[in-house]
């Protein structure tokens, strides 16, 4: 049995700037935007309530699904927070119907938190890479931090604009990336970066820094072995400008 | 009504196949009713490690596009007339299915089954969603080497993710020689890295090899050390508590294992 493939132009070719949808019905008001990306789709959703912005959604893509099947989509929900169950769902759904759901865009750090630890990328344009500027260092006024209670395993990417706690360990393929310091009350042999908007001042402490790489602003140290008898240790940039670890001593 | 167990691992190679095929044996030897259903769509082997290639007819995809009836895509087992085996299809892909068409069959299986054991692809796309998304309970199999670790590490990580698959491990392929001359991971040290439940350790036994040339699994094998190492798996999944072979109960590894048995943090 032969399968048609049916042939559909790369989709910049077919979105000619925004296509806004307005989707209104009886009991809901949500709307539905779809825009092109170089790689694939972003679809912008407004609204109040997630049930309704579900429905507007499937309902846009069942409407048109060759146009959608096969696509790579990054979704855009504002302010919606979305436990795990509900982003779980949406991605099943989603490939299903032969969508793959690679980004959600959001403002809720529930949701952001949520969608990074599911693999789930949280922001579409890549970051350009940082030339050496000098950043006014911020004072950061809230001292925010964000507090993870759980290891961190192999393939997840954590990025906050405040400073990491992390009560367990960060395994090889972990990413930490933050704004302010790093704390890990456990192992790190993932790759951490703290200062990561230029903060020269930022710190990593853990009980063991193995790490495979140390990251302090835009100083990156050599790899460091895994330590046989490890003690708890503290990376910092060092007068000459250089990043070290030294053991912790308290007092 | 039936259990839905998945086996995956992340990394290819290091024993899925190989587990599903001596776990369905076990069990059914056991007395227990099993189907087992291999996910990799495009690249199936479960047919061949359990020597029953020559007999398919229909394969999991014919069922889900409706050319035949689940009940003829069942294959009997040579040894137990309780084991079946639903085969991949081998000239189609991982598309052919989705998370929802294996949740159907499953459910269309439980009421007349103990076990249904699915043989998940190696990765993290579309092929292992398909197999565990039908899952009560995941198992993940790794060897003590670094990068099928890694591999196991992210897997768990996405499990752990969803909630909802309380992944245990199953240690394939390790050999004692090798661990106490440092040339290997020991299983301590692997469980130091993954801190999940752990189900088994497999020694490594040429015998596996032999057994799925010949399309018998080790499990069969009164003799089979390999062979022994599934059948106590296959135990614990019943409920049994059984203790592991070749370890001193004593040590650090003994811990660990007691306090993931109890459920307290690794």
């Amino acid at each position: 049995m032969f399968q048609e493939k049916s042939t559909i132009p790369p989709r910049s070719s077919i979105i000619p700037g925004n296509i806004r949808l307005n989707h209104m019905e009886e009991t809901t008001s949500s709307t539905v935007q779809i825009k092109g990306l170089r790689d694939g789709l972003l679809v912008t959703l407004t609204g109040e309530v997630w049930d309704d912005q579900r429905a507007s959604l499937f309902e846009q893509i069942d409407e048109r699904q060759s146009f959608f099947k096969g696509a790579r989509l990054a979704l855009d929900i504002g302010p919606q927070a979305l436990g795990v169950n509900e982003l779980v769902e949406l991605r099943d759904h989603l490939s299903e119907r032969g969508i793959s759901l690679w980004a959600v865009v959001s403002e809720s750090p529930k949701t952001e938190k949520t969608a990074q630890l599911l693999g789930l990328a949280t922001r579409i344009s890549k970051p350009r890479p940082e030339e050496t500027r000098h950043f006014a260092v911020e004072d950061l006024g809230d001292e925010t931090a964000l507090f993870l209670n759980k290891t961190l395993r192999s393939g997840v990417r954590i990025e906050f604009s405040g400073h990491v706690v992390v009560l367990g360990d960060v395994n090889p393929g972990a990413e930490i990336i933050a704004e302010g310091n790093v704390i890990v009350w456990g192992r790190v042999r993932g790759m951490v970066q703290a200062g990561s908007k230029g903060n020269r001042q930022a710190v990593i402490c853990a009980l063991d820094l193995s790490a495979s790489q140390l990251r302090i602003a835009d100083e990156v140290s050599a790899l460091l072995e895994p330590q046989s008898d490890p003690r708890p240790e503290i990376a910092s940039i060092n007068p000459d400008g250089r990043l070290q670890s030294e053991a912790w001593n308290s007092g | 009504m039936a259990q839905v167990i998945t086996v995956t691992s992340g990394k290819g190679g290091v024993g899925k196949t190989t587990a599903v095929a001596n776990l369905a044996v076990a069990l059914a030897a056991d007395g227990k009713k099993v189907v087992c259903i291999d996910g990799d769509i495009g690249l199936r082997n479960l047919d061949v490690v359990m020597g029953l290639e020559n007999r398919i007819v229909y394969d999991i995809v014919d069922v889900i596009e409706g050319r035949c009836r689940l009940r003829q895509a069942m294959i009997r087992d040579k040894h137990f007339e309780d084991l079946y085996l639903i085969p991949a299809a081998q000239t189609r892909d991982k598309t052919a299915v989705s998370p929802t068409d294996m949740v159907r069959v499953c459910d269309e299986l439980r009421p007349d089954y103990d076990f249904i054991l699915v043989d998940s692809p190696a990765g993290i796309e579309r092929g292992f969603r398909n197999a565990i998304a039908p899952a009560d309970r995941v198992l993940v199999v790794t060897n003590p080497e670094v990068s099928a670790v890694r591999d196991a590490d992210r897997v768990v990580g996405i499990l752990e993710a969803e909630e909802k698959y309380s992944p245990a491990l199953i240690l394939n392929r390790l050999n004692l020689v090798m661990v106490k001359n440092h040339d290997m991971l020991s299983a301590e040290d692997v469980l130091d890295l993954l801190a999940i439940q752990l189900i088994g350790i497999v020694p490594e036994d040429e015998g596996v090899i032999v057994g799925s040339n010949r399309g018998t699994p080790v499990a069969l094998e009164q003799k089979s050390r390999a062979g022994q190492a599934f059948r106590n798996i296959a135990k614990r999944m019943q409920g049994h508590t059984v203790p592991f072979m070749d370890m001193d109960k004593q040590g650090k590894l003994w811990d660990r294992i007691q306090r993931s048995m109890s459920g307290r943090r690794v």
